[in-house]
């Protein structure tokens, strides 16, 4: 299985404080990797980073067998999508139009959009929920319905690394579950690799192969999710005492 | 989603719109001329004095109002994409200014008319050099420092126009409140405006796909594969470079740069494949109709054509944003 992402002695500094060191990574075809980690722990920082959105402050990144630093942006698009955290519409547009921009990576300069790619991104309307919203302005969303169309951006992307920041906010309880669902379904299917950022470590034990809790102070530890997704770590990770309860084989973690 | 096809169409009729207007702008005016006779001197066969107005004096205007409406409708449009703010016009980041400080400046030493031309000019390319330099600081480019930047500027150039305003004499006062409020009387040649024009739409049309995912934020755009600095910085480069020829050739005609793209937006989407052509048409066709009406209206005295600009606007964009929130709530 040749690794889609490759990460060697990976530091990453925000602000003049290094939040992650020496962070070693191999992620495959199909695996779905959850970050873990306190608000401001550098979760964000260090996906950006993965993505290539910021330069690492040392070590060595892959993607699909090449530097990622040195892959061109648009073959870099082609290659892993980015669910950022935050969804800002300055301007009017259709939730189809917003759709469709995940195709931008795979047009040609003066290319216009096909029937092709509309199919693909009503497809990933259909499969978030929004079929019916192809039309709508993306101004007159909710929170829920526009993360959801973030997600299908994502999917009309049809990366094949998929890194994903916050999933599930602003997502009422029946999606957070359809919309991980969907996510490890087109993992398993297509074989995108998923590296989601998250703050439910029952629903990161249940939906991911694979834990990397990040500390904010530089320390990471990354291994399989049941051996990572202990009340013990998580209780160092958060600070705070938890208690595991485990029912019909899946894991939760309560808060005490 | 707007096809290719739609958006062709949509062109020609705009193109069909700026023919009609500079026709009606060639046939109106004091002195009578028929259509035969604009035809005659369009095509070299006419003589006599309505060949010379035509030719002369109606053409070169037309075209020069065509190139200045275009140039700004276009930079305005360009302008909303870089500050992703669809309240930003042509001179929101000083560039009018600056040449409003060159232009006056000249007209107050009394120079000549090319002179005043290449003052404005020269003033509006401090301005740019200026903004550009003092918002790229510490290389973050980021929306809200370089706004700030521009309108301080902005503030700075308008302050320094007022300073020029009250010292200069009686005599020259008319010339410079036209200046400032736009005004093709003096337009001159509009070649070169034109071929800007030309080049300037040619340069942002193959960025414009860039151009959308921009307009939706840097980071989404870096994440789609968008070049994001090295777009920023050409974008704000034509945009300014587009109205320093447009305020140098008409001076500071308001109001087009801001809402022909807002009209344009209204009616065809924010798609920048279609919107930077499809404004540049829109706003070249306003600003001759507009330049028409201000020479016609209460002949043979002039209005700045400015003040037409706005008047005529004004009540076709609150139609259009009051016709777009019915359509939105139901």
């Amino acid at each position: 299985m040749s690794s889609l992402l490759t990460v060697r002695g990976l530091a990453v500094a925000v602000g003049g404080r290094t939040v992650v060191r020496g962070l070693d990574l191999e992620l495959g075809a199909g695996e779905r990797l959850a970050i873990l980690g306190r608000n401001g722990a550098g979760k964000t920082t260090l996906l950006h980073t993965l993505a290539g959105l910021r330069e690492p402050a040392a070590g060595r990144i892959d993607l699909c067998g090449a530097d990622l630093a040195q892959t061109p942006p648009r073959l870099v698009a082609q290659l892993r999508g980015v669910l950022l955290q935050q969804q800002v519409d300055a301007f009017p547009a259709s939730v189809l139009e917003t759709a469709l921009i995940g195709r931008h990576p795979w047009l040609k300069r003066w290319a216009w959009e096909s029937a092709a790619d509309a199919r693909i991104a009503r497809a990933a309307l259909a499969a978030v929920d929004l079929a019916g919203f192809a039309a709508r302005d993306v101004q007159t969303l909710s929170g829920g319905e526009r993360q959801r169309l973030a997600i299908a951006t994502l999917l009309t992307q049809q990366p094949r690394l998929a890194l994903l920041d916050e999933p599930l906010s602003h997502l009422d309880l029946n999606h957070q579950i359809a919309a991980l669902q969907l996510l490890s379904r087109t993992a398993e299917e297509t074989g995108t690799a998923l590296v989601m950022v998250m703050h439910d470590p029952g629903l990161a034990a249940r939906y991911c192969d694979r834990a990397l809790l990040v500390h904010g102070d530089g320390r990471v530890e990354s291994g399989s999710a049941a051996a990572m997704l202990t009340a013990e770590r998580l209780s160092a990770l958060y600070q705070h005492p938890l208690r595991m309860v485990e029912t019909d084989g899946q894991r939760c973690f309560l808060p005490l | 989603m707007p096809s290719r096809r739609r958006a062709l169409l949509l062109l020609a009729a705009l193109a069909a719109l700026a023919l009609a207007s500079l026709v009606a702008a060639l046939l109106a005016g004091s002195y009578a001329v028929a259509p035969g006779e604009v035809w005659a001197a369009l095509t070299g066969t006419g003589q006599d004095t309505a060949g010379a107005v035509v030719s002369g004096l109606r053409l070169p205007r037309a075209l020069a109002a065509f190139a200045c409406g275009g140039l700004l409708a276009l930079a305005g449009a360009l302008m909303q994409v870089l500050l992703r703010n669809p309240l930003a016009d042509p001179y929101v980041l000083g560039i009018s200014g600056g040449a409003a400080v060159g232009a006056l400046l000249a007209m107050l030493a009394g120079l000549a008319l090319a002179l005043i031309n290449l003052f404005a000019f020269a003033g509006a390319f401090a301005a740019m050099l200026l903004v550009f330099g003092l918002a790229r600081g510490d290389g973050s480019w980021t929306q809200t420092r370089l706004l700030l930047t521009g309108v301080i500027v902005a503030a700075g150039c308008s302050a320094v126009v007022a300073l020029i305003l009250s010292v200069a004499p009686e005599h020259q006062l008319r010339s410079m409140l036209f200046w400032l409020m736009g005004d093709l009387s003096h337009a001159g040649t509009p070649w070169p405006a034109l071929l800007v024009l030309a080049l300037g739409l040619a340069a942002a049309l193959p960025l414009s796909r860039d151009l959308n995912l921009l307009a939706r934020g840097d980071l989404i755009a870096r994440t789609l594969g968008v070049r994001v600095r090295g777009l920023r910085g050409a974008v704000y480069v034509l945009a300014s470079l587009l109205t320093a020829v447009a305020v140098t050739t008409a001076g500071s005609v308001g109001f087009v740069g801001l809402v022909v793209p807002h009209l344009v937006r209204l009616a065809v989407g924010n798609d920048q494949r279609v919107l930077l052509p499809a404004a540049a048409l829109a706003g070249g066709s306003l600003l001759v109709i507009a330049d028409t009406l201000a020479r016609t209206l209460v002949a043979p005295q002039q209005l700045p054509v400015g003040v037409l600009t706005a008047l005529l606007g004004v009540p076709v964009f609150l139609y259009l944003l009051s016709r777009q929130t019915k359509g939105s709530a139901t």
